[in-house]
């Protein structure tokens, strides 16, 4: 009996929040999702031409294909960490969404990310901070839509 | 209980008086449309210190003791110092207090900290404990996306229901109503501020877990104390000259309103939101501000002045609050909202 009681409580409790849930919707605006699609199909597949080229680059040098498949791994992961250290990763994820964060390159920021924070301006950062590249990282985060090209000559 | 009205609200009949207010606030805020209004801006977020709690620390502490100079008061006339912020074990509040040597409570009530340590510190002075109390709150938007949320550099999109935790600190200090230090502004005897009603809210959890949706999991709480308020005052939404609820962003002003709407109460001409007054759409917020700060920056920053100057008489304040720890996401929990209200005046005795 009591646990009946409890259950219909329970189911009573599920429905309300439903029903709330429902009425939020209305006051959420929705994301984009055609331009946020669109962003990220671009910069994902641009990425991939890339990695396309470099594991090619590698082939013609000589490497064979596992070999080269793996130097682009490399490559890729640690621009992804170089990135993130500079602070530009996540303007660029903000911009391209799962483009980035699909590829290696998310796995490569989601473990470099949680290390920085618990090393947060101390040595690099702190050289970093004072340097050229905090004017970088500056007019990157100034600027929206981040600029692809100047991360590209960063990287 | 002669001082309590109704169910949930409490009169302070010696009119424990705000004496003095400072706001601080970080960078981002300084660049929005409330940043004349403060007392201070940050250059940097750092505020000089090495990591983001020290520099948190640092701001409630500058506030604090702005506040004071502004009071006028002596450090060693002040009795009791409340405070909180969003930290574990209120870090920023605990380590601030650790230099001033004054007897220090420190209050947790997620973004409603400054209604409550508002409540409490006029519930000291009317008691007749203390004669001088300091209350502040503060956040900082790097501490809070460290603990409830992703680390700073960890790439994501934010959905348009997310809000910003505003980098920001007020502070301000009550006093027992002893006349005799009346400023004076251009030419004029500025207003002296009173706190006289306080409303402790009660948690309303409408089962949402998506912390993405603060707003929204807020308002009723918010909704629900406006509510108990007006009919234990038997007050109407236009006695006030403004309602100000803390942080419910752009989405949960809209749907406070709409509930608000649906029993008949038109707040459309009073109402406003901290959260939605202390960023420009234009600076990608999304959906707002939030934090313990956003609510005390703009209560110390603008309404306090302009109470001051005599431009608003009655003012309510809606501190909101969500209490959800950083593992009961995890656990499956949904997000328990409260708010506490405090009403001030410039008409006292």
């Amino acid at each position: 009996m009591e646990n009946q009681q409890k259950k219909e409580n329970k189911d009573q409790k599920k429905k309300t929040t439903k029903k709330y849930e429902k009425y939020v919707k209305q006051f959420t605006p929705k994301p984009n999702y055609f331009m946020n699609c669109l962003k990220a199909f671009f910069v994902g597949g641009i990425i991939c031409i890339g990695a396309l080229y470099l594991q090619n680059y590698f082939m013609d040098k000589g490497f064979d294909e596992k070999e080269a498949g793996g130097l682009v791994t490399v490559i890729l992961v640690c621009s992804a960490q170089l990135l993130t250290g500079f602070g530009v990763f996540d303007s660029l994820a903000k911009f391209s969404g799962a483009g980035v964060i699909v590829p290696i390159t998310g796995f490569a920021n989601s473990m470099v990310a949680p290390a920085i924070e618990f090393k947060k301006r101390d040595r690099f950062l702190a050289l970093v901070q004072n340097s050229s590249v905090s004017q970088v990282r500056f007019w990157f985060a100034e600027s929206q839509p981040p600029r692809l090209s100047v991360l590209f000559t960063i990287s | 209980m002669k001082n309590k009205l109704g169910k949930q609200t409490i009169i302070f009949p010696k009119l424990p008086r705000i004496v003095g207010a400072c706001s601080i606030v970080g960078e981002k805020e300084g660049k929005g449309p409330m940043a004349k209004w403060f007392d201070m801006i940050l250059e940097d977020d750092t505020f000089g210190e090495k990591t983001w709690e020290k520099s948190e620390s640092k701001m409630l502490k500058q506030a604090i003791l702005m506040a004071l100079q502004k009071s006028g008061r002596d450090k060693n006339e002040i009795d009791t110092v409340l405070s909180g912020d969003l930290l574990n074990q209120l870090m920023s509040s605990s380590f601030m207090a650790r230099d001033l040597s004054i007897p220090f409570l420190g209050l947790y009530g997620a973004c409603s900290t400054m209604a409550e340590s508002l409540i409490l510190g006029s519930v000291l002075i009317d008691g007749e404990y203390a004669s001088n109390i300091m209350v502040g709150s503060s956040s900082h938007y790097c501490t809070a996306e460290r603990q409830f949320r992703m680390p700073l550099e960890h790439g994501n999109q934010r959905p348009p229901s997310a809000q910003w935790t505003a980098t920001a600190a007020g502070a301000m200090i009550l006093s027992a109503n002893d006349k005799g230090d009346h400023a004076v502004t251009e030419g004029q005897v500025v207003k002296e501020v009173y706190v006289t009603h306080a409303t402790i809210g009660k948690i309303i959890d409408t089962g949402i877990k998506d912390s993405n949706q603060m707003g929204a999991a807020m308002a009723p709480a918010a909704v629900d104390t406006i509510i108990n308020h007006l009919s234990d005052t038997g007050r109407k939404p236009d006695y006030y000259d403004i309602i100000l609820t803390g942080d419910l962003g752009l989405i949960g002003k809209d749907i406070a309103i709409d509930l608000l709407d649906g029993i008949q109460l038109d707040v459309k001409n009073v109402y406003d939101d901290c959260g939605a007054m202390i960023f420009d759409k234009k600076q990608d917020t999304h959906s707002g501000g939030s934090g313990c700060g956003c609510s005390a920056s703009v209560f110390a920053g603008y309404i306090y002045k302009q109470m001051r100057a005599g431009k608003i008489k009655n003012a309510l304040l809606i501190s909101t609050g969500a209490l959800l720890s950083t593992i009961s996401p995890q656990q499956g929990e949904s997000i328990p909202g409260i708010a506490h209200a405090v009403a001030i005046t410039t008409e006292g005795k």
